[in-house]
Order: structure tokens, then C-alpha cells, then sequence
């Protein structure tokens, strides 16, 4: 073998073919994504948690290898720690971008791992930094990954406009993952949300069931007649698990 | 170039790999791992965890072991189900046992199941998919019941009730059927029986019986098959020949124990000058 193939995963790894997204506004940003795990054509976890905690205010969008990521996210946690006792201070959004961006661009041969790093700090305020598959780092007002991305480029080109407030991006982060989910098969299951700003984080969550609808072809194929069945989700009594923060 | 480096450098010695490459490519059949067919499942309930696995080890198409265990030991109330490569599942969960009865000696308490999860990933991320182990991690700490899955590659997963092996598809239908959240002791246990014999019933790389194992917070219950649908039954006939079926001419009985008389010759003084 004469090349290396970056997207390829070693064999039987378990995969985040993902849409993972984040995007600033005002107050502060929020990120969001799919809930789907895969390992081939198995669903390996359903409702996965793909907005990592690295610190108080910044949080990572995972995709790529699901092992790479955990394990670069671990690390990008372990070492904010140390940072923040040596400086006696929450470090900025870049600092955490910076340090995962490292541990990506070093180790690229080994890891496949695209990594939005996001978040609130005293300094800039609220920032995205976008870390693509073989490291780099690029600071944009909104950033979309993971292969459900590709399809809703286009739709973030044409909808986003600076200046929105919390509730306005809150909605075009939902619409831009359920068309990303929507068209993608290794993308799916729920949308999970985080709105991080100076005064907190804040978690939204939004089941299968209640995602965003597009057009679905009613105009062409007429009314659906008979109604799907419920979702597992909508079934009475079962409420959604419990996640770890 | 690469031979100095293939045979000097740290960790895994790939030589054999060269090796078994090259004599495959002669035509020599690798000889086979043991236990790649599995069901293993976990569950959390009202105030616990159970976890439950079936006792077939494969190598290829032969059952090596009917009856194993793949309920391993980590500490009093962490246990941890193993799928994949039975001797790495049975290494890597003897090393974290050792390893947690150290942490609790060092820190004067019971360690949490976390501790566990993170010990088996870093172990299993450092080694990059080449120790084979598929985990069901499950136990009760000072947090409450816990349960985790671990892949091969170091990827982790929390969840309330999972499944791993070849068998999982088969368990995982069973659970998303019929599991609820706060289940009873009992309904938690029936499911998880359900889920390994449907692994059992279904799928070719597990089978024989079910062993399960219920932690809480005050005792663990190890529960040895608890079930065991594949039981030989008594044979319909007998297929013993009554004596004088084939005729004989002589008879001749040979002694096999050998009498054989020993003189001790006189014993010599040790020599402690």
C-alpha cells in the first residue's frame, strides 16, 4: 500500500458516522447532534452523547472513531484540570482547542477523529473552533461535521445569518441536524443539544419522534391514510434514559 | 529495514505474524483463538444490576467448552462479562481485578465502577484493537448501579441495558421489546434470562446454558446456570451387547498390576564436614 487512507477505520472499530454541529451566537453558542453509534450496519447505542465536557463552559462535538475521540476528549478533560489549577482560572475556548488540535495533528496517522471544540469564556466570549479529520485549527461562526454534514452545507450557506439571538440558533441548529439526519443513514435516533453561555450550560433534548418534518413528498403521493405507529419513545410510561453530564 | 525494529521494538511482537503469513501462504492452516460466539448482556434494575451470559466457547466450528464461565470476578460488587478472545477477556479482567483490590488498599475504600471502565478502556485503547476483549462492565458503588459496554478498540458506552457478542442482535430485540425502566428484582432477572436464550436459541456462537449475576448494593449473587435448556437427556435405548453375542474360543486374563520386591541398599551419612 502505497497511501494512506484517512477515512478508513480499523477493522470492526465502532464508528460515530455523525452530523455534529455548533454554532455562535450573541450570548453564547450551541452545539447539537445526532445520537447514533455505529459498528457496520448495527446500531451499537441508539442515544448516544456526542457533546463531551472538557470544562466548566466548553464542551467538544465528536466524529470520526468512537475509541479516538473518547480517548482525545479524556485527555483534552485530564488536562484542562491540571490548567486550570496551575493558572487558578477557567481556561478560554482556544486553550482547549488548541490542546485537542495538538493531540489530533501529532497522532493523525493513528486516529480518525473530527472534533468541533465550542464554548463560553471571559476573554472572547462565545467561540467554535472547527479541528478537521487531519488536525488544523480554524475558529468560524458556525462549523458542521461528520459525514450526515456533507448533505446540509448548501442549507447552512443559505439560512445563516449573524445576529441571531439563543432561540433563532437553538432552531437552526434542530433544522440543520434533523435535514443532515434525515438524508444520512449512518446518522439518526434523537438530536441532543447543549446552549452554552456566560451563566451556565444548558441541555435540550429532542426525542425521535418530535423531530423537525420537511417536505415529504404529501404534495406527489397524497395524504397518508393510516397513521404510523408510535415511536418506542412516545409509549406511554417510558421516559427517556438518564444521561451522564 | 524494518526486520531490526519488528523484533526490538516495545509491546506486541508482530514476528510470529511474518511468520504465520508466510507459512499460511504455503498452505498451513493459523491455528484458531478460542471463544469468538458469545451472549452477554447487563441490566439495570430498581436497586441493582444483573448480568448475564451464555457458556459456549467456539474455536471455529467446534465447542471447546460447554459449560465456561465468561462471568468474570473484578471486585465484591463490580463484575464484568467477557465476549471476543477468551484468553484476553480472562487476562485483561484478572489484571483490572488486581488492579482495583490495589486502588482500594491505597485508598482505603471501595473503588467505583468508573475506575473500572477507565482502567479496562485506557488498557484496551493502548493496544489499539489487538487485545480482543468485548466487555460488559456492570457493578454498585457509592454512586448507585452502573452498567457499561467496552469494544474491543477503548470506545465506551452507559446505558441502562445492553447487549454484546454475536448473540446481541437476538438479546437486544428481546430487551427493547419488553424492558421498562425500575424494573422488580424478579421481572429484571426473568429478562435477562430471556435475552441469553434468545442468543442461544439464535445464534450459532452461543449456546448451552445461562449463568447470571445479581449485584446490589449489600450482597452479589452469583447464580450458575440458572437455566439450562440443553440438558442430555436419557437415552431411548441401550446399546450395550449382553455377553456371549460374539463367540470365543479362549480365555485369557493377564495381571496388570506389577509386584516388583525393593532391597533398600544401606543409607549413607550426609556428608557436613
Amino acid at each position: 500500500m502505497d497511501h494512506i487512507d484517512m477515512n478508513r477505520l480499523k477493522q470492526g472499530e465502532i464508528n460515530l458516522g455523525t452530523s455534529i454541529m455548533a454554532v455562535q451566537f450573541q450570548g453564547g453558542v450551541v452545539i447539537g447532534a445526532d445520537s447514533r453509534t455505529t459498528s457496520g450496519s448495527y446500531i451499537a447505542n441508539r442515544v448516544t452523547d456526542k457533546l463531551t465536557y472538557l470544562h466548566d463552559r466548553i464542551y467538544c462535538c465528536r466524529s470520526g472513531s468512537a475509541a479516538d475521540t473518547q480517548a482525545i476528549a479524556d485527555f483534552g478533560h485530564y488536562y484542562l484540570q491540571i490548567q486550570t489549577q496551575a493558572m487558578g482560572e477557567a481556561p478560554t475556548v482556544l486553550t482547549a482547542a488548541a490542546v485537542m488540535e495538538k493531540m489530533c495533528y501529532q497522532n493523525k496517522d493513528q486516529l480518525s477523529a473530527g472534533i468541533i471544540v465550542a464554548g463560553w469564556d471571559k476573554k472572547t466570549g462565545p467561540s467554535v473552533y472547527n479541528i478537521p479529520l487531519g488536525g488544523g485549527l480554524f475558529r468560524q461562526p458556525w462549523a458542521i461535521g461528520g459525514s450526515g454534514s456533507t448533505y446540509v452545507y448548501g442549507y447552512c450557506d443559505a439560512t445563516y445569518q449573524e445576529g441571531w439571538g439563543k432561540d433563532e440558533t437553538v432552531n437552526f441548529v434542530k433544522n440543520t441536524l434533523a435535514l443532515a439526519m434525515s438524508r444520512d443513514g449512518s446518522s439518526g435516533g434523537t438530536i441532543r443539544m447543549c446552549v452554552i453561555t456566560g451563566d451556565g450550560v444548558e441541555r435540550k433534548f429532542i426525542p425521535g419522534d418530535q423531530l423537525p418534518r420537511f417536505w415529504e413528498g404529501k404534495e406527489v403521493l397524497g395524504e397518508v391514510t393510516k397513521k404510523p405507529p408510535p415511536a418506542i419513545s412516545a409509549v406511554a410510561g417510558v421516559a427517556p434514559m438518564a444521561v451522564e453530564v | 529495514m524494518a526486520a531490526a525494529s519488528v523484533y526490538s521494538s516495545p509491546g506486541f511482537d508482530f514476528s510470529n505474524q511474518i511468520r504465520n503469513n508466510f507459512l499460511a501462504g504455503k498452505g498451513l492452516p493459523l491455528p484458531k483463538a478460542t471463544s469468538t460466539g458469545t451472549t452477554i448482556v447487563g441490566c439495570i434494575f430498581e436497586d441493582g444490576v444483573i448480568l448475564g451470559a451464555d457458556t459456549r466457547a467456539t474455536e471455529g466450528p467446534i465447542v471447546a467448552d460447554k459449560n465456561c464461565e465468561k462471568i468474570h470476578y473484578l471486585t465484591e460488587s463490580i463484575r464484568c462479562c467477557g465476549a471476543g478472545t477468551a484468553a484476553d477477556t480472562e487476562f485483561v479482567t484478572n489484571l483490572i481485578s488486581s488492579n482495583m483490590e490495589m486502588h482500594a488498599l491505597t485508598h482505603g475504600r471501595k473503588p467505583r465502577v468508573v475506575t473500572a471502565m477507565t482502567m479496562l478502556k485506557q488498557y484496551l485503547f493502548q493496544h489499539q484493537g489487538q487485545v480482543g476483549a468485548a466487555l460488559v462492565l456492570g457493578g454498585v458503588d457509592a454512586t448507585g448501579p452502573n452498567l457499561f459496554t467496552i469494544a474491543p478498540h477503548g470506545s465506551t458506552d452507559k446505558l441502562p441495558y445492553v447487549t454484546m457478542g454475536s448473540g446481541s442482535l437476538a438479546a437486544m430485540a428481546v430487551f427493547e421489546s419488553t424492558w421498562q425502566p425500575n424494573m422488580s428484582r424478579a421481572d429484571a432477572l426473568q429478562l435477562v434470562k430471556d435475552a441469553i436464550s434468545a442468543g442461544i436459541f439464535n445464534d450459532l456462537g452461543s449456546g448451552s446454558n445461562v449463568d447470571a449475576c445479581i449485584i446490589t448494593a449489600t450482597h452479589t449473587e452469583m447464580l450458575r446456570n440458572v437455566e439450562m435448556p440443553n440438558e442430555r437427556v436419557q437415552k431411548e435405548r441401550t446399546y450395550v451387547f449382553p455377553k456371549g453375542t460374539t463367540a470365543w474360543k479362549k480365555e485369557d486374563i493377564k495381571k496388570l498390576v506389577l509386584t516388583e520386591e525393593i532391597t533398600p541398599l544401606a543409607v549413607e551419612a550426609m556428608d557436613t564436614t
